[in-house]
């Protein structure tokens, strides 16, 4: 190979080796990282415990497939995302190589020789070029930053400095590198050399070495060796800076993807390794100081890429509660970098977040719907959180007065509304009287083989007393054998844990998994998602759960029961998916399939729909919290139905049934649209 | 034998409050053939006396600027020393009976009956009374021995007032007594009264409510409800679909996310009756429901009913009080 | 500053049906579930955040049977230092003014600066604070809804009186108030709070602990005593009233009128 400008390894810049300069920015560049990453490693170190690293297996795969699998769920933003990701995976062993061009002449990486090096020069090159075209738009479109991504003044301050500098020193890696390559291709042309590279029209290197191809040559070595340098310098400088801002994550995700959380639907431990009947010992509940967290947790705020996905999806959000799960994680990462600085002392104080930076109505206002989470490409945890710091308020005595009574009830009574116990199967007594069906009252001796777990809004609520009713009409229909633990059946207490009354949960569920064992059923059934949920994801030795989605289905698969022809075809229906049903539980196809079995029936499908339902307001405790919301988002939801042309909305959950009729009321489209619960409707078309 | 009964008279501005004339019943109801002395305290309260001599054979008098306030730690110290011990004395139980009586009791070494909404007749010695416990949800009837005297708090609006008389009474100035050692009670210091906040109403507190839910139909039509409101001297309050419209403001919600309240009076207009919303309703009101609904559920626990629909009915009613005034 | 707060155990009648047993004599308590009287947590409350702004202690006081512990523990698990029961046979069927002598000879025990009661209980009247401050002759304010401390002397309190104004007074330390409902927020107390303070010990003292003369307690001394519950007439749904739209206007003013819901 003809040798040209001299490379950087030989070269001699004022009197000194060149190669004297590459060692020195290499060093310190890779020093000074090392350094500040092991100082971002501090607080992980003084976290709360947090086991992940049970299957090896899947979370390697969880790792590389997730993102992908996530992302286009934006798709615009995610196309260029993953442009830039592959991107940087393909110019990153270019770095590499550049670093060693430092050392040795014309440094070639194993395996990229010849051919192969050939193709991966033009991909490279290719790469680089759109890198910086995205680059040069995420700026330009950042000084016209959309709303919905501004950040509002209560969350803190607005971050697109670095953002743009951060911008600006990736267009800059591919500008130096073009002008690196860019004049050397253009020695080479000058001399007629055949050149060490293809150039490929319309890309950087090959722009450059027109912009280079009249430059002498003593000047086009010093742009080599220039731009060489400039490279290194502000790649190092890239590095370095990384740590600081929201492009952690090209560091962070990889190892946040591997971690994340496995089991969706139960709620974390108040403390890893410390079980149940042990909790009393525990001096201090929940998060209630930055350490309390987990390292996972602080993972997650390293992680964030600050997308806005999540709060573009939070209803809380949407309704103008004051919270945006987005913040909880840059409040928690800016309160990181402050109380853990990379430059100077970690500061040793253990003031309360609550207060500090985030506040009660923060933290209250969160459903638990998982929107959030459901939607977050880097799979970061927001319900967990939550919850624990919920359980730091509560072991605080911070809890809204409006929550005091309900907890208090369901301490005493077992039920939110502090209903006396032997009214919990009232509801059976119509039932009895109208239809004639007597359901088996476990208590009394009855025998029964499946346990219809009713829980306490389904027992008490007037109104959802039907969704018993119906639902108990069901089971007879299917001829299963089934009874209700009346009088000693407690809240599932689904709520009671989200809420942070981790102990009064525990008490719910021993008392309640107890006459479970004790009534010795082979299965259970329930229609409320959130008891679903706890009694299958939270509960442990009882008998399997099913919703009665599920168990419709397959009544009607195996012949046990057969729906009669829709009642008014001109009822257009759309099913609105039960958090606690849907996102936590997966269960979607269940309660359409039964709702098509109806012959006739006409079925559409929200926007937002399946896993990204929009919650209907939440429910058990939720109901009797009052947060401050510009409106209620089951109006939303009604709306939404009312925008996909549907009549009726039919839910699968008696709290959405709840707050979706409440809403229709409240935005008068009382004879317009009406709410009805699957169980109601299939009850209803019983052949 | 019959009792010495006195009734301390709440006035304010030189007007003699509505109980005066409820204690005088029960006062009748007690022991008709008891000599019923008016007690009042105060400063300039001469009209107030004079007034009272229609109801009251004789009113006794204790006038001094400094009583200017009803200040109950100074006042139960100058009835100790003019009322006689033996002696039954009324007061209405507000929140100034509830400050002024049992003390008054220990001082005056008799028995206390409080908050009793009805009177029984007398049993050797012992006064058969009727009061309330759990919010109004239970009555029970106790028995007070009244021989060595007794102060006796009287819920307002339990008796029904006896119309004024003519018992030519006459004034007898105890200031003199009161007040032989010196003004008591110096330990506890009248400061101010803090008024209520101009537009912020507190429901808690209103005894005459008339509440709206979604049969309002628009926000308009409240001005219809304020009406009424202001004709009756209550208050507005409503049911949750209406903060959630934001028609009023958050602090109006009568239920179990919004205030509790405890009025005399409820007055539910186009409210439907959810059990929310019941739950914010304490002490058994008399209510009234309006409603187009007969099915409405408010109707199961209203006192009275009214199948109309409010948008007619409420102007009409509206006018018909204000004529009546 | 030294803060008594007298709590009582009651009946949780927040979503219970009320009734009288068969006999007439009590209520029936089959299906009860009790709690702290909610006007004495929020005493409790209000002496727990004197004491954590000025310093001293917060002691709570019950006159009950040995089932009033676990009321007292819920207010310790709140914040407060200690807990006294006071239970005794002999003081059975005392009315007010029997359970406010027995509440003087404990106080008088001890010295505090604040004695508070909840301004009334659902199944009482608001009487014994009056009566306790009468016999231990201090200052007494009822209803209050506000306090400042200003100094060691004396204290600025409010009280709410009628249509939403109130009361503001200064008064001398030591004094007794009761405390109304809305002074504060009180603080959550769960199940685990209540086991942290599960082995502190709470004092039990009886008539004679107190050297209280029995002949002013107890039924024998109870100038006031109840002879029966009994239901309240209560209407089976409303009347609904009949006629043209005008004759129904006229006979809710009627009505309206003689219930106090015209003024």
């Amino acid at each position: 190979m003809d040798v040209i400008l001299t490379s950087p390894a030989k070269a001699t810049i004022i009197g000194m080796p060149a190669v004297v300069l590459s060692v020195l920015i290499t060093l310190i560049g890779l020093g000074v990282l090392v350094f500040i990453v092991s100082k971002r490693l501090i607080p992980l170190n003084k976290a709360a415990s947090d086991p992940r690293m049970d299957n090896i297996k899947q979370r390697l795969i969880n790792a590389f497939m997730i993102p992908h699998h996530k992302m286009p769920r934006y798709f615009l933003a995610s196309v260029i995302h993953i442009i830039v990701l592959t991107g940087f995976i393909i110019i990153s062993l270019r770095w590499i190589t550049l670093v060693f061009t430092g050392f040795s002449d014309f440094f070639v990486s194993p395996g990229l020789g010849g051919v192969i090096g050939l193709f991966y020069g033009m991909l490279r090159d290719i790469s680089a070029t759109l890198v910086l075209c995205i680059c040069i738009f995420a700026m330009v479109r950042r000084i016209y930053l959309p709303k919905r991504y501004q950040v509002p003044s209560r969350y803190g301050r607005d971050k697109s400095n670095e953002t743009m500098l951060m911008l600006f020193l990736i267009a800059f890696l591919m500008a130096a590198d073009m002008f690196f390559e860019g004049s050397l291709a253009s020695a080479q042309a000058q001399y007629g050399i055949y050149p060490t590279k293809l150039l490929i029209p319309g890309t950087g290197v090959w722009a450059a070495s027109k912009i280079l191809s009249h430059t002498p040559i003593a000047k086009l070595q010093s742009v080599y060796l220039g731009f060489f340098y400039f490279h290194q310098t502000a790649f190092f400088l890239f590095l370095c800076l990384l740590p600081f801002n929201r492009f952690f994550h090209l560091m962070t995700s990889l190892p946040n993807l591997f971690s994340m959380k496995l089991k969706k639907g139960a709620i974390k431990p108040v403390k890893w390794g410390v079980p149940d009947d042990k909790l009393e010992d525990l001096e201090s509940f929940g998060v209630k100081k930055f350490e309390d967290f987990t390292w996972k947790h602080m993972l997650d705020f390293y992680s964030c890429a600050d997308c806005g996905r999540c709060s573009d999806q939070c209803p809380a959000n949407a309704v103008g509660r004051p919270l945006s799960p987005r913040f909880i994680s840059i409040k928690a990462r800016e309160y990181m970098f402050n109380k853990y600085p990379v430059w100077g002392e970690a500061q040793n104080t253990d003031e309360p977040l609550i207060g500090t930076i985030y506040s009660e109505d923060e933290i209250w206002s969160c459903t638990t719907c998982g929107a959030c989470e459901q939607e977050c490409p880097l799979m970061i945890e927001y319900i967990d959180k939550i919850v624990d710091l919920r359980r730091g308020m509560v072991d605080e005595g911070m809890v809204p007065q409006s929550i005091q009574k309900p907890l208090s009830a369901l301490e005493k009574r077992g039920n939110p509304w502090g209903k006396m116990e032997k009214k919990r199967a009232d509801w059976t007594k119509v039932l009895e009287k109208e239809n004639g069906i007597k359901v088996n009252m476990i208590e009394k001796g009855d025998p029964a083989d499946t346990l219809y777990f009713v829980d306490s809004i389904t027992s008490f609520d007037d109104r959802m007393q039907d969704i018993a009713r119906a639902t108990a009409k069901i089971l007879t229909a299917a001829g299963i054998n089934f009874g209700i633990l009346g009088s000693l059946e407690k809240d599932s207490g689904n709520e009671v844990r989200r809420f942070g009354e981790e102990m009064l949960f525990q008490n719910l569920k021993s008392i309640n998994t107890e006459e479970i064992k004790n009534s010795e059923v082979k299965n259970i059934v329930t229609a409320d998602p959130h008891a679903f949920n706890a009694l299958k994801n939270e509960y442990a030795g009882i008998p399997p759960v099913e919703h009665i989605s599920q168990t419709i289905v397959k009544s009607i698969k195996a012949g046990k029961i057969r729906l009669t022809g829709a009642e008014d075809t001109n009822k257009v229906y759309t099913y609105h998916d039960p958090c606690y049903l849907g996102r936590h539980n997966d269960v979607y196809e269940d309660p359409r399939a039964a709702i098509d079995a109806i012959p006739g029936i006409k079925r559409v499908d929200m926007e937002k729909c399946r896993d990204r339902s929009f919650c209907c307001s939440g429910g058990g405790l939720m109901l009797f919290y009052e947060p401050e919301e510009e409106q209620r988002m089951s109006v939303l939801r009604v709306e939404m139905a009312k925008q996909a042309g549907a009549n009726v909305i039919i839910t699968a959950c008696p709290f959405c049934l709840v707050n979706i009729e409440d809403a229709i009321k409240v935005c008068g489209m009382e004879g317009k649209m009406e709410a009805i619960d699957l169980a109601e409707l299939v009850a209803k078309h019983l052949g | 034998m019959a009792f010495q009964i006195f009734t301390y008279i709440l006035h304010k501005d030189g007007v003699v409050d509505d109980t005066a004339a409820e204690m005088a019943a029960a006062a009748a109801k007690l022991d008709p053939a008891a000599s019923v002395t008016a007690i009042v305290v105060g400063s300039k309260t001469d009209p107030v006396c004079s007034s009272l001599t229609a109801s009251f054979k004789e009113v006794w008098k204790i006038d001094n600027d400094a009583l200017a306030y009803p200040n109950s730690e100074v006042i139960r110290g100058l009835l100790a020393n003019v009322i006689p011990k033996g002696s039954i004395v009324l007061i209405a139980h507000d929140h100034f009976g509830m400050d002024l009586s049992p003390g008054l009791s220990v001082k005056l070494d008799g028995a206390y009956l409080p908050d009793a909404v009805g009177f029984e007749g007398i049993e050797g010695g012992k006064l058969k009374a009727v009061r309330q416990e759990y919010s109004g949800q239970v009555s029970t009837h106790v028995l007070c021995d009244i021989s060595g005297g007794a102060v006796i708090t009287i819920r307002p609006g339990s008796f029904t007032a006896l119309a004024a008389g003519s018992a030519g009474g006459s004034v007898v100035d105890k200031t003199g007594d009161a007040l032989t050692s010196g003004m008591p009670g110096g330990k506890r210091r009248f400061v101010e009264v803090i008024e209520a906040e101009v537009g912020d109403v507190d429901i808690t507190k209103s005894e005459v409510l008339v509440s709206i839910g979604r049969g309002i139909g628009e926000q308009e039509n409240i001005e219809i409800v304020n009406e009424l409101a202001k004709a009756m001297g209550g208050d507005v309050s409503c049911s949750r679909p209406i903060i959630d419209a934001k028609w009023l403001e958050k602090s109006r919600q009568v239920g179990t996310s919004g205030k509790t309240v405890k009025p005399k009076v409820y007055m539910a207009l186009g409210i439907s009756g959810s059990f929310q919303h019941l739950g914010g309703i304490k002490g058994s009101p008399f209510m009234v429901a309006v409603n187009k609904n007969p099915k409405a559920p408010i109707f199961q626990v209203a006192d009275i009913g009214v199948v109309e629909d409010l948008i007619e009915f409420v102007p009409m009613l509206t006018e018909k009080i204000n004529e009546m005034k | 500053m030294d803060i008594l707060v007298c709590v009582k155990r009651v009946p949780d009648t927040a979503e219970n049906e009320i009734s009288v047993n068969g006999s007439g004599t009590d209520i029936e308590r089959d299906d009860l579930v009790y709690s702290v009287n909610e006007w004495d947590n929020y005493a409790v409350e209000e002496a727990i955040q004197i004491r954590d702004k000025v310093g001293g202690s917060v002691t709570v006081i019950s006159v009950g049977d040995s089932e009033s512990e676990e009321v007292l523990r819920r207010e310790m698990a709140m914040g407060a230092d200690k807990g006294i029961l006071i239970s005794d046979g002999a003081f059975e069927g005392s009315d007010g003014k029997g359970l406010a002598v027995i509440l003087k000879t404990a106080i008088e025990k001890d010295k505090y600066d604040l004695i508070f009661t909840g301004a009334q209980a659902d199944d009482g009247a608001g009487q014994v604070g009056g009566m306790l401050a009468a016999m231990l002759d201090l200052p007494y304010a009822s209803l209050v809804n506000f306090i400042e401390v200003s100094d060691d002397k004396k204290i600025k309190i409010g009280r709410e009186i009628a249509g939403g104004q109130q009361e503001i007074d200064e008064i001398d330390l030591p004094c007794v108030l009761s405390i109304q409902t809305g002074i504060n927020e009180p603080r959550y107390v769960g199940i685990r709070g209540i086991r942290k303070v599960a082995s502190v010990e709470i004092p039990v003292l009886g008539a004679s602990d107190l050297g209280i003369d029995q002949g002013l307690v107890g039924s024998a001394a109870a100038k006031v005593s109840r002879v029966d519950y009994f239901m309240p007439a209560l209407g089976k749904g409303a009347e609904i009233l009949e006629g043209s739209i005008e004759e129904k206007a006229d006979k809710l003013i009627e009505l309206l009128k003689s219930k106090g819901g015209i003024k």
